[in-house]
């Protein structure tokens, strides 16, 4: 018979490319909170929730709103002493929650990488208009007013594209999309 | 002639359209020939890890392999497309189940990749490949007395790619010395500038671009100088921003290191895409004065 896996093998089964250590080796040393430079608006420091996946703390662990303040800056995978890939692990947790569709509440994040991910599946490149609906609607207006503020003065220094760039071999680039993902339609 | 495949990212098409001037102008008065890559695609940023991992890694191995039809390297001046590409190209290369699953998405766009190129950012070609005392025989304008704060940034050397040396790199240092500047030594060079959390997570990367402009500024830097269009973006166009949420009242222009090396080229600012900042570089133009 089958045996299910536990959460925290579940995670580390998510680490594809990573060349870190198991999760299991982590000594609690804490030197990956302490050089995380936005440990302060974490819920839990790194440390911490590596402590919770290994006690298979999963509801905690995905309410959690660390693993998508993380900014990818590897700070942390560098310097882990039982190298560990602590910010390879944070992206194993996106994907973990964008497919369970489970996240904290209000988080920006998984509906940014969706769409960013959909609309490069469109054109083959990226473009900023098109993403901020995303999230420019979860702002306060004080927040909305400066964003388009910006925006308004990047159109003005000719920095922001008017049209949405497009690849030539489009079709083609769809079509190798969905041997990867198949989506339907492509 | 040095001649690389050249994957320009899709900040510097317009967000960091400067980038990309200043690139070609310096590569090619150093006789470098960056030949941009035909119908390149989006190198997949952060957010295609956020959702699948192998999808992001057949967007990087789209482009390696129209750049190895040419059979030069590859050279990305985004720290984020060169990070991606850099291992997007390890993993083809040691993991033949990989290699083999993601060519077999290729052969939809006829291509194939063999794995045979090297990837690198565009400031290793200048400093490695190009090198220091050849750079200097070429600068007739050095900015004598601009203090310059190297700003690495992220994923130019982490995660650690090979030999390089993450916690105390001085190659971008070394290069600014080269250029005539004082290289300004300010705590945060190796920060985080917040990438994309400054969509996702507004308050934590405003408060990391308001970290850094104060280290810059407690140095007495004149200008931040970048090699990577977010780590711009962030500190250049979010700079006001920072001003009013934090009372702060920071006006350090951010530069492109190309744009800084061609000044000292004495290549004229507006070629290098000089012009269409925030924070106004005109200050920093004073500096370059021809060599008697």
């Amino acid at each position: 018979m089958a045996t299910k896996p536990s959460f925290s093998e579940e995670v580390s089964n998510l680490l594809h490319a990573s060349h870190g250590n198991p999760l299991r080796t982590c000594i609690q040393c804490g030197t990956c909170s302490g050089t995380c430079p936005v440990v302060e608006f974490m819920d839990h420091t790194p440390r911490r929730l590596i402590g919770m996946i290994n006690a298979n703390l999963k509801e905690e662990v995905l309410e959690s709103n660390t693993y998508w303040h993380c900014a990818s800056c590897f700070h942390c995978t560098v310097r882990c002493p039982s190298e560990i890939d602590i910010a390879g692990l944070m992206y194993g947790l996106k994907r973990y929650s964008i497919w369970k569709h489970q996240y904290p509440e209000g988080a920006i994040g998984p509906v940014f990488s969706e769409t960013f991910v959909k609309s490069i599946l469109r054109s083959g490149r990226s473009y900023e208009p098109v993403l901020a609906p995303t999230y420019i609607f979860s702002y306060g207006v004080r927040e909305f007013l400066h964003e388009a503020h910006t925006a308004t003065n990047l159109m003005i220094k000719g920095r922001l594209p008017v049209l949405p760039p497009r690849i030539t071999r489009l079709e083609n680039f769809k079509k190798m999309a969905n041997r990867i993902i198949p989506m339907g339609g492509a | 002639m040095r001649t690389y495949s050249y994957f320009p990212g899709c900040s510097l098409e317009k967000m960091a359209v400067s980038y990309h001037l200043s690139a070609m102008e310096t590569t090619n008065k150093m006789g470098v020939e960056l030949k941009e890559i035909e119908d390149w695609n989006c190198c997949g940023a952060t957010t295609y890890f956020h959702v699948d991992e192998l999808l992001a890694y057949t967007l990087v191995a789209r482009n390696l392999a129209m750049a190895e039809k040419t059979g030069h390297d590859l050279v990305a001046p985004c720290s984020a497309c060169y990070k991606n590409s850099y291992f997007g190209n390890a993993y083809l290369k040691e993991d033949q189940d990989l290699s083999d699953h993601i060519n077999y998405a290729l052969e939809q766009d006829n291509l194939h990749y063999s794995g045979s190129i090297e990837v690198k950012h565009l400031m290793e070609v200048f400093v490695e490949d190009v090198g220091l005392e050849e750079i200097k025989s070429k600068i007739t304008h050095p900015l004598e007395g601009l203090r310059v704060a190297p700003y690495y940034g992220c994923q130019i050397v982490r995660p650690r790619k090979d030999h390089e040396d993450v916690e105390n790199p001085q190659f971008f240092e070394d290069l600014m010395s080269a250029v005539g500047a004082d290289p300004v030594d300010f705590t945060y060079r190796l920060r985080c500038c917040g990438g994309s959390l400054i969509i996702t997570s507004r308050e934590a990367a405003l408060s990391l671009v308001r970290d850094l402009l104060q280290s810059a500024a407690d140095k007495e830097a004149d200008v931040i100088a970048t090699a990577c269009p977010m780590c711009q973006t962030n500190l250049e166009c979010y700079q006001m921003t920072v001003n009013r949420e934090f009372g702060t009242d920071f006006s350090i222009p951010i530069m492109y290191f190309t744009q800084l090396l061609g000044l000292s080229m004495g290549l004229p600012p507006k070629k290098l895409g000089i012009g269409t900042e925030f924070v106004s570089a005109d200050r920093i133009l004073t500096f370059a004065k021809e060599k008697v």
